[in-house]
């Protein structure tokens, strides 16, 4: 056994664990300290990831790979600028608690998890480490009714999807006699594989993961979690977990069950189509600008999943783009939002953006980058990720999928859109409170990244593209 | 003959960036900064101007291949590259969008009082966006620039334009969006087809008529949006009213030409069978945009807006032109997109004077201006006579030739044609007329100060160039002959090779 494969996750845990400890022992706060120390655990995993080995240990249940390590550094990305996003916003809002930081940190073990689990054991010991953590900090700011609120409906619907996943998990278990992906693989590639037990087993645990990564028809907890939770809280929902479950999702299905890809295909098919459609449309009546990124993100995994649907070479390397695009737009977007804060109270209502392009031109101008980014205009680096995921889906002859991507990207620009004009067009509505360092630096990092990406797109994509070698073999 | 090595196209295509990051740089007073960034952008676009000009003297006329040829690896595994260079089709479209940026700062400089430096920065990106698309090679870095434009164009309509900029920038935005992302999956088909976006690989792979058919809907999706054609010009109207004076220049005067331009290079060289097919039905939409279009800017109580239907008429002619297929009808349209583009570009600054001074666009609002403005009178006059088709000026030359090309192809179309010729004569007199003569109506316009010399230093290029594209057409016609010969002679030889398979 080769336990120094999983030495990034053992470092983070550990690390958690100290920071723990360094948080009860003292008498004085800790938030700040124990945030950087957060930061900077993050900041080692993700070197030791980076020079992480290759291979399967653990008796099989974790994998380490060109795949994992993609994710992973995704995830961790994520995860330390959602951190520093979250570090001025809870000062403000009177809940820097110490334990915030060891939260994420934990939650970010689990998503670590997550995407190097080789077994269905290890899923789901990655996936429910991550969702405690996450429903935890969810209803963080505890004296409000809302986060509360959303930290309950989170729970229960998260237990929910998780006694799918594991349902799911033991009917494969049942009719593959093993929960290891390798064996799984074996199986179904054997003569007598594929039996209907199975892919039922599938449709379950398909259904449970899409639930983590807010996909409609199991979208339904994402607007009012996104609403309730505390901003920076949902910046992190948006952009990290999403990261690690799409990226289960699709060691899941295209590692073990490649075999059943006819089936579980139609599956993704529908979901993606459902979650752009929607996502599209229920978008355009929001007023609030945390649930109108809710829809945003269900419309943003019904793209990245087209990627999955198709289930090439191609368009899984498309969905691996897509996610590391999207995770810079999202966190850049939500780092506005965090900002959105009006005589020491946080604001949440898009009329409160307005005339944003006069009191606070360069944060304007970053979030106007951002929303056309989503929309898909170039020379965005969202436009090349929606690119990356249509040519592979018009390649396999995916039409209608294809048309609807397309069409729904028009309808998402409109509200989109509606951000910039609300920025720009309109009248000031006062400005906001000065933005914290941390913020611009999220910004600016993200910002840069979205605009820039047009004139270094080759790196990423090698990167990506090494990733999906790696599962595909 | 061509400056080897030295990326002249994409300098002259990327220089407007640089000025946008001297008027980022630039702090201080509000004042201060307003004026260092139109005297930045003035002067970027000028040397940009001036680097343009090189195309004209150094373009080799006398070939259809494409010249200052550049070339660098960008996405080299997909088969998609940073590949940009000009032939006669697009040389003299990226001397216009040159010409008209800083005309169009020009006439920017008191009419637009706020936000200046955004103002301006945005219309620097314009101009790369513009020259890009002009000079781009391959198909998703046309794309790119293609789409590119909607975004300072919507700032620039919803920032700085009229009572219903927001309806008309959404309009805008999302119309020629809609139209955009059709033409993307075609593109993405004829890409993984054939392995590359390389326009001129892709002019080497022939692509088989059931698919045609298709790429081309898609492709007609987004150019006719943009040309604007009829029925899906109503986004124009509503943008051109609401747009600034100088953004209404740039959308009659370069950005509709990019539609046209789609088809001439993408539609016709790439689907040869498809554009054949469609073309009774190109011209009967075109038939009904010069007629029905004309008929409309009757009507119009608003000048700008009645300049702008007679934009979709004329650009009609230009849609006949291009689908007839023959040397006639392609210069024609060729030479009736560089006419339209200065004309009409004038003609939205004439209306701009008026309404910097007015306040008003309609016309009823007006009358008598000649015995106040006489300066301004003549400048009006001409550009209207060249709108008209009057020989002698501008638009005379294309529209003849698109009429003697589309009687070729055939004569009732031509005098489709011809019969929008006639209305739009009687639209524009009766526009002169009600503005310009008459009695003078009302106390405030007496005191109208007549053309400044800025306004007069403006107008000069213009009418210069309206009036040697009217006298001397070959100086324009001789860039793209070969141009258009070669892709009269590709079309007709693929059509052959159909027919030959069908036999």
């Amino acid at each position: 056994m080769n336990w120094t494969l999983a030495l990034p996750e053992l470092v983070l845990a550990i690390a958690g664990l100290c920071l723990l400890v360094a948080g009860v022992v003292p008498k004085r706060p800790m938030h700040f300290a124990i945030t950087l120390g957060a930061l900077g655990s993050f900041l080692l995993a993700a070197v030791l990831v980076m020079g992480q080995g290759e291979g399967v240990t653990f008796g099989g249940l974790y994998v380490a790979d060109a795949f994992a390590r993609f994710a992973k550094l995704l995830v961790l990305a994520g995860a330390g600028l959602g951190l520093i996003l979250a570090l001025d916003f809870n000062e403000k809002s009177g809940i820097a608690r110490f334990e915030f930081p060891v939260l994420l940190v934990f939650a970010t073990v689990g998503m670590m998890v997550m995407v190097s689990a080789n077994d269905l054991m290890a899923l789901y010991v990655g996936l429910e480490l991550m969702s405690l953590s996450l429903y935890v900090v969810a209803a963080f700011d505890r004296d409000n009714e809302r986060s509360s609120e959303a930290g309950l409906k989170y729970f229960v619907l998260g237990a929910l999807a998780s006694g799918l996943l594991l349902y799911g998990a033991s009917l494969v278990y049942g009719f593959a006699g093993t929960t290891n992906f390798d064996r799984i693989a074996d199986a179904l590639s054997s003569p007598a594989g594929g039996s209907l037990g199975l892919v039922v087993g599938v449709v379950f645990v398909v259904a449970g993961l899409a639930f983590k990564v807010s996909a409609v028809p199991f979208h339904m907890w994402t607007p009012d979690v996104y609403e309730g939770a505390p901003t920076p809280v949902t910046a992190f929902f948006a952009a990290a977990p999403k990261v690690a479950a799409i990226a289960l999702l699709t060691r899941v299905l295209a590692g073990p069950f490649g075999d059943l890809a006819a089936q579980w295909q139609q599956v993704i098919l529908l979901i993606s189509a459902l979650s752009m459609i929607l996502g599209a449309f229920a978008a355009i009546g929001q007023s609030n600008v945390k649930r109108l990124m809710a829809y945003s993100s269900i419309a943003n995994v019904g793209y990245a999943l087209m990627g999955l649907a198709v289930a090439t070479d191609a368009g899984l390397r498309g969905l691996l783009l897509y996610m590391a695009v999207y995770i810079a737009m999202t966190l850049g977007s939500f780092s506005v939002l965090v900002a959105m804060r009006r005589d020491g109270r946080a604001v949440e209502r898009i009329d409160d953006l307005a005339g944003l392009g006069r009191t606070d031109p360069v944060m304007a101008f970053w979030m106007a980058v951002f929303m056309f980014s989503m929309a898909g205009i170039p020379p965005l680096a969202g436009f090349f990720s929606k690119l990356y995921v249509f040519l592979p889906a018009v390649q396999a002859g995916y039409w209608a999928l294809a048309v609807i991507g397309v069409l729904t990207s028009v309808v998402g620009a409109y509200y989109y859109l509606r951000i910039v004009k609300v920025m720009y067009f309109d009248a000031p509505a006062g400005a906001f409170d000065p933005r914290p360092a941390g913020l611009s630096v999220v910004l600016t990092v993200t910002g840069l990244f979205t605009m820039l990406f047009i004139l270094f797109p080759a790196p990423l994509i090698a990167a990506a593209q090494a990733a999906i070698t790696s599962i595909l073999g | 003959m061509n400056a080897a090595g030295f990326p002249l196209l994409s300098l002259i295509t990327f220089l407007p960036l640089a000025g946008v990051l001297v008027i980022l740089s630039v702090r201080g007073e509000e004042a201060v900064v307003a004026s260092n960034a139109r005297w930045t952008a003035l002067w970027t676009s000028l040397i940009t101007f001036a680097l343009s000009l090189i195309l004209w003297f150094r373009f080799d006329r006398d070939t259809a291949d494409f010249q200052f040829v550049e070339h660098l690896s960008w996405l080299p595994e997909f088969g998609v590259n940073y590949a940009m260079g000009v032939d006669g089709i697009s040389v003299l479209f990226v001397l216009l969008s040159t010409l008209l940026t800083p005309l169009c700062i020009l006439a920017s400089w008191e009419a637009i009082g706020t936000r200046v430096r955004e103002y301006m920065i945005a219309f620097l990106i314009l101009e790369t966006m513009m020259v890009g698309m002009f000079c781009a090679l391959d198909f998703v870095l046309f794309y790119v620039f293609f789409e590119g434009v909607l975004i300072p164009m919507f700032l620039i309509i919803g920032v700085w334009g009229g009572a219903r900029r927001v309806y008309a920038a959404f309009k805008f935005f999302l119309y020629t969006l809609l139209g955009s992302v059709l033409m993307l999956l075609a593109i993405l088909l004829l890409w993984y087809r054939a392995g590359t976006t390389d326009i001129l690989a892709l002019m080497g792979t022939p692509i088989p008529p059931a698919i045609q058919t298709w790429v081309f809907l898609a492709f007609f999706a987004s150019f006719a949006v943009k040309v604007p054609m009829w029925p899906v010009h109503t986004w124009l109207p509503d943008a051109h009213v609401e747009a600034p004076t100088a953004g209404s220049v740039i959308l009659a005067g370069v950005l509709l030409k990019m539609g046209a331009y789609g088809f001439l290079r993408f539609s016709l060289p790439l689907l040869p069978d498809a554009s054949a097919a469609f073309a009774p039905f190109i011209f009967a939409l075109s038939v009904v945009a010069v007629v029905y279009t004309s008929l409309v800017a009757l009507a119009q109580e608003d000048m700008k807006k009645l300049i702008a239907y007679s934009s979709v008429a004329h650009m009609g002619i230009v849609t006949i032109g291009i689908f007839t297929f023959n040397a006639q009808g392609l210069s024609g349209a060729l030479f009736t997109m560089l006419a339209h583009g200065v004309v009409s570009g004038a003609l939205f600054l004439c209306v701009g004077v008026l309404y910097d001074r007015v306040h008003s666009r309609e016309i009823a609002r007006y009358g008598g201006v000649a015995k106040i403005m006489p300066g301004y009178a003549v400048v009006f006059m001409l550009f209207s006579m060249a709108s008209v088709g009057l020989p002698g000026l501008a638009n005379f030359p294309g529209e003849l030739l698109v009429i003697v090309g589309a009687w070729r192809a055939n004569p009732w179309v031509a005098l489709g044609g011809a019969l929008g010729m006639i209305l739009g004569a009687a639209y524009m007199l009766y526009l002169y007329r009600r503005v310009i003569f008459g009695r003078i109506g009302r106390d405030d316009l007496k005191v109208l100060l007549d053309l400044s010399p800025r306004e007069y230093a403006i107008f000069a290029p213009l009418v210069l160039l309206t009036v040697w594209m009217g006298i001397h057409p070959q100086s324009f016609l001789s860039f793209f002959e070969a141009s258009v010969a070669q892709l009269v002679a590709r079309h007709e030889a693929a059509l052959g090779a159909a027919r030959l398979a069908g036999m």
